[in-house]
């Protein structure tokens, strides 16, 4: 069956059946590869992804049940215009091996778009659910108080 | 890459050679091991590429990019002879090749090189590297590469000046090497990559003189790694995010029953589902070819499989029970026999039995690769450690030659050791095979990544020592579990793996004996972050804090008295902890402190851990980490290595273990494999110091010393002795 998605400011129609979690339609349908394959059961928040705005994990998320328009990191920003979270998360160099990067970049998106100067629990209790087999979680957490800065002080 | 594989196979550039368009600079370098009676020809061997052109300059990293920053590290060692922004050099990672060959892996350093026993091990170890092995592991890759890398760019910026002044009419003083160009004392500036056909004329000098670290403008400075910004944006391509014209999607599923065969399978169900093109027989287990990753793994649940019989005993319990039978055959390897410890002596005996559980790798990258089969060749794009390997099993299982193998290494979302096995680009050789002509991407389930793993070996390490007066009469150290060797290499051999980390640590012991013993198992063993370390430093400094105790002595200074005899720089990263952590050997009611220290892949490791006591859960608060880099080339770098490794250490001690049933792996995913998350990392605080003439491994040393020293820290705490792991088995932690 055809469904229309909206996928950062992009209109697409694929043609799948409607169980097919929006991970994979991104990824080998859209070639939209930003986003990670980690876990399948929502047990690492590699697949995060924005559905209107707030957090889920895109595994879970079937064809059918999409409802919103869906921003995935490739809708962040580009390596030539990051947005002020990509930027952070390079000047603390975070990334070791990267692959749950895409993933903690859109965790931490939404939570500064709903608490913007959180406080290091409120990091922790957003960031519980995105795992990172590198350990770079000290790294991570003062990348985002660095955006929160920044994107308070850009207004 | 076309314009690499045609000078690079089975090349050495001593020197510089002309290629279309531009110039190519290599450096050889022997450097020979410790002497003695038939110490190996070759020791460590690596010959980098520095390619200028009209792109610029591209440094070719023989070395694979999984996380520990080494692409970015060994293009720093270039761009800082060349006198060149880090920022301007591209990377790439060059093509399986011999040249790019490192023998010399378990070649042991510093400390470990004087050690008596070394030499022979070397001996052992280095038959099946003269094969031919290009590794990525064994925190090698900057001990490595730290001086024909450096010569390499001191090489090119030479010639590069030589060009620059010929064309300029003024002599060799009158011209400097600067940010990217050659320039003359009256501003005129040619940039290198206008002088590249000029270079390739010019005979490179055999000694170029190397900048003195005093004068470092990038090296020993935090840099932001070149993959970054790819990183943070989503555009950086790992194996699993090749995309090929008219590529096709596929899982496998291989005996659950590890090495166990498949006995039969009916596909027909799955066959008619939506999207599936093909269901492949490979004989020890199949898979589905479909439009879509998801497709194929729910056609793959739709198959009814009768799996063989495992190889080795079905259940944990039967598979420890063989591994204590080792104790009853002769050693695999002695790494230590000195003095006598069968002599009868005073003081108190203090025994004790340690055991670690199985544990897999867990990369957040699943494993994966991509292949295409056109019946005369095959193209490959797997994220790997071993491509040398990689490229002639995947010519053998399809029916090629290797030099119809062209193999692409991206980068790793995580190795860890587990991308130095290549069954996952191997099972998608063979399955590529059964499409020719169309490019299929294998990707494993989580579920069967981690039940199809090369696993830390499950082990375990009878201790025993004499205390006289408080001094260590007398230490004997056994340990048994599987050959990660002979797993690996499928050939018996003396394998250091069982005992590095407990055979091999710098303390002043006069009558001690540690032995190895190959527990018969054959569960798949592969290299874990640290390899044998792993283990062996839980149980030997677990039992020095034991004997600490028992001596009542404080473990800090207990450990100084041994090891400040025998290695000075071991004894100053303990000093420098203890000091950093304000260690009084006394912590207040409800808090706990431990001290570990490993000397592993030439750079010693010196970690104390906090514990608190939050309503009768145990807090991980603090880790201080005090180690000696050798050279210390990126601090940013070094920092992210080492407290990312103690994660991976301690993440392995509070939850790690993988146990069988039925001859199956029962976890499978991370709701039963749990790691670290952000909300129950410590705080680091982190120190580097530079002792030597050149770098030690930096990827892999912050993970042994973790787990002995968040135990010593929870006896410290609870009173109760840690011989077990992994801990939460046995206490609470805050989640």
């Amino acid at each position: 069956m055809a469904y229309t998605l909206e996928i950062n400011g992009q209109s697409h129609e694929v043609d799948l059946p409607g169980e097919v979690p929006l991970l994979w339609v991104l990824r080998d349908t859209l070639g939209m590869t930003g986003t990670k394959f980690g876990c399948g059961v929502a047990a690492c928040g590699a697949c995060t992804v924005h559905i209107d705005g707030v957090a889920v994990q895109s595994c879970q998320t079937t064809l059918e049940t999409v409802d919103g328009p869906v921003t995935t990191i490739e809708g962040l920003g580009t390596p030539g215009a990051m947005s002020a979270i990509q930027r952070a998360w390079v000047e603390h160099d975070v990334a070791q091996c990267g692959y749950c990067q895409s993933g903690q970049i859109m965790q931490a998106a939404a939570l500064l778009a709903e608490t913007p100067d959180p406080t290091d629990d409120e990091i922790d209790a957003a960031m519980w659910g995105n795992l990172c087999r590198c350990g770079t979680y000290p790294r991570i957490r003062a990348a985002i108080h660095t955006a929160a800065k920044t994107i308070q002080a850009e207004g | 890459m076309g314009r690499l594989r045609t000078f690079t196979r089975r090349t050495f550039i001593v020197g510089s050679v002309a290629v279309a368009g531009g110039v190519a600079f290599g450096a050889y370098q022997v450097l020979r091991p410790a002497k003695g009676p038939g110490a190996p020809e070759d020791g460590l061997r690596l010959n980098p590429w520095v390619l200028i052109d009209a792109r610029g300059v591209t440094v070719i990293v023989p070395r694979a990019e999984m996380g520990q920053g080494v692409q970015t590290t060994l293009a720093a060692l270039v761009a800082e002879e060349m006198e060149m922004p880090l920022g301007d050099i591209r990377v790439e990672h060059g093509p399986p090749a011999e040249v790019y060959a490192n023998m010399s892996l378990l070649i042991p350093r510093d400390y470990d090189a004087k050690r008596p026993g070394a030499v022979m091990e070397t001996l052992y170890q280095a038959m099946p590297k003269v094969l031919g092995l290009q590794i990525t592991g064994g925190s090698f890759s900057a001990f490595d590469a730290y001086e024909p890398m450096r010569k390499a760019g001191a090489a090119a910026r030479e010639v590069l000046r030589e060009a620059g002044a010929a064309r300029l009419g003024v002599g060799l003083d009158q011209v400097r090497a600067e940010a990217g160009a050659i320039v003359a004392t009256d501003g005129s500036r040619i940039p290198y990559a206008d002088l590249a056909e000029d270079a390739a004329k010019i005979e490179p000098p055999k000694s170029p003189r190397l900048k003195d670290p005093a004068d470092w403008s990038i090296l020993g400075k935090s840099q932001i790694r070149l993959d970054q910004p790819a990183k943070a944006t989503g555009t950086a391509t790992f194996a699993i995010d090749v995309r090929r014209p008219d590529m096709r999607f596929a899982t496998v599923r291989m005996s659950p029953r590890l090495g166990g065969g498949m006995v039969s399978f009916d596909a027909s169900v799955a066959e008619t589902m939506p999207g599936v093109e093909k269901v492949v027989d490979l004989g020890d287990g199949f898979a589905v070819v479909a439009t879509n990753t998801w497709l194929a793994m729910q056609a793959a649940e739709a198959v009814t499989v009768e799996w063989g019989a495992a190889p080795y005993p079905a259940e944990t319990d039967a598979i420890f029970a063989r591994i204590e039978d080792a104790f009853a055959d002769k050693p695999n390897i002695t790494a230590r026999d000195e003095g006598d410890v069968e002599a009868d002596g005073s003081g108190d005996l203090v025994e004790a039995e340690y055991r670690v559980p199985y544990l897999a790798h867990a990369t957040m990258e699943p494993m994966n690769s991509t292949a295409l089969f056109t019946g005369d060749g095959l193209e490959l794009w797997s994220g790997n450690q071993a491509p040398i390997m990689l490229q002639k099993a995947a010519a053998e299982a399809v029916g090629l030659d290797q030099d119809a193998v062209t193999l692409h290494t991206t980068i790793m979302g995580g190795g860890f050791g587990r991308r130095a096995s290549i069954d996952f680009g191997v099972i998608a050789a063979r399955v590529a095979q059964a499409m020719p002509g169309t490019p299929v991407q294998v990707t494993w389930s989580r579920e069967e990544d981690m039940r199809h793993d090369h696993y830390r070996p499950g082990a375990i390490a009878r201790m025993a020592a004499r205390l006289d007066g408080g001094k260590v009469a007398m230490l004997t150290g056994d340990v048994a579990c599987g050959s990660v060797m002979g797993s690996q290499m499928s050939i018996p051999m003396a394998d250091r793996t069982i005992v590095e980390g407990i055979g091999d640590q710098p303390y002043r012991i006069e009558n001690r004996r540690i032995r190895g013993y190959a527990a018969d198992v054959a569960v798949p063993l592969g290299y874990w972050r640290s390899v044998g370390n792993s283990q062996n430093a839980f149980f030997h400094e677990s039992f020095i804090d034991e004997m600490a105790h028992a001596a009542g002595a404080d473990p800090v200074e207990f450990r100084l008295g041994l090891i400040r005899p025998e290695h000075a720089r071991s004894a100053a990263v303990v000093e420098k902890v203890a000091e950093m952590a304000g260690w009084t050997g006394k912590t207040p009611e409800g808090v706990g402190r431990g001290v570990a220290f490993t000397h592993s892949f030439g750079t010693p490791v010196a970690e104390v851990i906090e514990v608190v006591d939050e309503d009768g859960s145990i807090r991980i608060a603090k880790v201080w980490i005090a180690a000696d880099m050798g050279v210390i080339l990126d601090p940013g770098n070094c920092e992210a290595q080492l407290t990312g490794g103690c994660v991976f250490g301690l993440t392995a001690a509070v939850h790690g273990k993988i146990t069988f049933a039925d001859g199956m792996v029962n976890e499978g995913n991370f709701t039963d494999y749990e790691l670290l998350r952000m909300s129950n990392v410590p705080e680091f605080e982190v120190a580097l110091m530079a002792n030597a003439d050149r770098p030690g491994g930096v990827g892999e040393v912050g993970t042994p010393p973790a787990a002995p020293a968040l135990a010593n820290a929870i006896f410290d705490l609870t009173g109760e002795r840690v011989r077990q792991l992994p801990l939460i088995d046995r206490f609470d932690f805050v989640g």
